[in-house]
């Protein structure tokens, strides 16, 4: 195996774009903040790999039109997932460990708020028995609250206290859409959005795009003076039939962690996509996240959930911390399809 | 779905035995193709559920409904369905619900027009055994209709302003220093947004076309007709458009064209405003002056 690591991050979260659909305005800047990081220009990027989806911007091929915010002539050696940006990072680390390719830029986007982005999701679901009944995602995700909270697996409380913190670490990121000071009881007063699930435990449609530069060794940028090299990446999905699922549980999380060796030494900071309080419990619970792991210091998917890349900035929010030493080993998580159906892992780690 | 047509419940046993509704198309763990069909019940048990104070479009019910997840008798796994009940009180877990069949039924998920409190008047089973023995359903079909806001980028904006004025606005890239038309938000050599604002002319070349003889749904004229690039004087990116005005046998490479705009008072922001391109009357363009464009 190759030794990768994460070099390079830059995201833009906010409540509503004003922009095209395609976002390519908003990836420019973000670019050429990641050529500021790393002191590079698009010649040293070996290849571009992008999570997006058409059916976000209503627009076909628009992945298409991003690609101009690349500058892509002469032609560059590019691909894109119809998934966060964070399997786009994954097939990014596979082609440089083919050894095809040293340096990697990965950027994803959405602009969810384009269309109503409940309903636009119902088309990532089984096209014969569900999306003709078009379950929304807060719904889905509030039939998976409910089991747990019936089976045991958790308490209203335990749901608001994710949200409590999640609001109060949000304060500090400047990308966040959502913060607030208000106590565990403050929350459970608030009238419920989707019996069982408040307002505060679903993740806010957000607008927004994210880049991340991952280099071989031997290949970094002069000015990576402590790359968060990754020492585990996994992936894995669970069956699409909901009914057919454990859905207090996430067997594919489970998985995925095992491959990425998360239990192989403490973790001091898990970055997870939980676009629901009750789906952190799920993941810190299948990932073996104990009490003494810090969870989301960035706020989180609860506090702005950018789709195609809420979770690559996971990862980069993940390898941040390993960037100003104060964490050894992170792990970022990524999650796509109704109700924790698919997810992935990446551990960092400040040594190779 | 051809069970659902015939007003009942058909799940598939897998190699492990479980009973899943609705059947999957192939076991989860050997992958043969499920081949156990097994009927079951249209009565079963919520195993969970949520309520929808506000439905969105084309969702079951278009009143205040709790989405549930419901195993049906004889069933293991169970089915996302919609659940009418007056109220987020009327319902709960374990509780027994009931399969509201469709007036019509087709042979899709829909058949199942949502599940009702299994307590309330049994409503009369339309069918006939007859049916049953009609040809198998082969195919669904889903309608999908998704509603977008859509916002121009301001590169866009200023060309779609000048639309609604009669002009066609390009804009230069600040370092190659071509000119695209329409503008983009990056010049897709460099990277950059395109900044300077460049008038064009109505004139052009056509630099290649296509002859359009296949019907689609939406089209607006009737086949054949011509779509061609245009490169307008002073652009140096061709522009999609019609043209018109000419028998489409007889549009080529190379030949002058001139915009052809619809009246004044039906200008808007749109492209529209241009209705197609037509033959302007001057000779045909030497290949060299496009070349470069193809």
């Amino acid at each position: 195996m190759r030794d990768v690591a994460v070099v390079g991050f830059a995201q833009r979260q906010m409540k509503e774009f004003e922009g095209s659909p395609t976002c390519v305005e908003l990836l420019v800047p973000i670019f050429a903040e990641l050529f500021e990081q790393t002191g590079w220009t698009k010649s040293d990027i070996g290849f571009w790999c992008s999570g997006s989806s058409d059916y976000l911007a209503g627009r076909a091929f628009s992945f298409v039109s991003a690609v101009d915010a690349i500058g892509a002539f002469p032609p560059v050696a590019e691909s894109h997932v119809e998934m966060d940006a964070a399997w786009a990072l994954y097939e990014a680390w596979l082609k440089i460990q083919t050894g095809e390719v040293d340096t990697a830029l990965v950027y994803g986007f959405g602009k969810s708020s384009a269309g109503v982005l409940r309903r636009t999701l119902a088309l990532q679901l089984d096209p014969y028995t569900m999306t003709p009944l078009w379950p929304d995602t807060v719904s889905i995700a509030a039939l998976q609250a409910r089991l747990g909270l019936e089976g045991g697996h958790w308490t209203e409380k335990d749901l608001a206290a994710v949200a409590q913190r999640s609001l109060a670490d949000a304060a500090d990121n400047p990308y966040a859409i959502r913060s607030g000071k208000e106590g565990v009881d403050e929350l459970l007063a608030r009238p419920l959005y989707a019996d069982p699930l408040h307002k505060h435990d679903c993740s806010p449609v957000t607008d927004g795009a994210a880049a991340i530069i991952i280099a071989a060794k031997d290949h970094l940028p002069t000015t990576a003076e402590r790359p968060a090299w990754i020492s585990g990446f996994a992936h894995s999905v669970d069956q699409a039939d909901l009914g057919s699922r454990d859905l207090s549980g996430s067997p594919s999380a489970r998985r995925a962690a095992i491959s990425a060796n998360v239990g192989g030494a403490p973790i001091d900071v898990a970055e997870l996509h939980a676009p629901f309080s009750h789906q952190e419990l799920i993941l810190r619970k299948e990932l073996g996240l104990d009490d003494s792991v810090s969870i989301n210091p960035s706020g989180g998917a609860l506090t702005a959930n950018p789709m195609f890349s809420a979770g690559l900035i996971r990862i980069g929010e993940a390898a941040k911390q390993i960037w100003s030493g104060d964490a050894q080993r992170t792990l970022g998580h990524a999650t796509s399809g109704p109700a924790l159906q698919q997810n992935l892992v990446c551990v960092m780690e400040a040594n190779r | 779905m051809t069970g659902l047509r015939d007003g009942h419940v058909v799940g598939g046993r897998t190699s492990d035995g479980v009973v899943r509704v609705p059947p999957p198309e192939f076991d989860p763990v050997t992958h043969a193709a499920t081949t156990d069909f097994v009927g079951v019940a249209s009565e079963g048990t919520v195993v969970s559920w949520t309520w929808v104070p506000e439905p969105v479009k084309a969702q079951p019910l278009d009143h205040p409904f709790a989405w549930a997840l419901v195993k049906l008798d004889g069933a293991d796994t169970a089915i996302m369905h919609a659940v009418d009940v007056a109220s987020n009180d009327a319902i709960h877990t374990g509780m027994r619900v009931r399969i509201r069949w469709a007036a019509e039924r087709v042979g899709a998920i829909t058949d199942i027009a949502c599940f009702e409190p299994a307590d309330t008047a049994e409503h009369s089973e339309s069918f006939s055994a007859d049916e049953g023995s009609a040809e198998g359903v082969t195919g669904v079909i889903t309608p999908v209709s998704l509603d977008y806001v859509y916002a121009a980028s301001p590169e866009e904006s200023a060309f779609f302003r000048g639309m609604a004025e009669g002009r066609i606005l390009g804009q230069r890239c600040p370092v190659c220093r071509k000119v695209y038309v329409p503008p983009r938000g990056a010049c897709p050599v460099d990277g950059v947004p395109t900044t300077d604002e460049v008038e064009l002319a109505g004139s052009g070349t056509v630099t290649t076309f296509c002859i359009v003889n296949v019907p689609f749904l939406g089209q607006r004229i009737t086949p054949p007709y011509v779509s061609a690039y245009v490169l307008l004087d002073g652009a140096d990116i061709a522009f999609l458009h019609l043209i018109q005005g000419i028998d489409a046998h007889d549009v080529r490479m190379g030949m002058r064209v001139e915009a052809v705009w619809k009246p004044r008072e039906e200008w808007g922001t749109t492209i529209e405003n241009i209705l197609h391109f037509q033959p302007n009357g001057e000779p045909d363009a030497a290949y060299e002056t496009y070349e470069g464009h193809l």
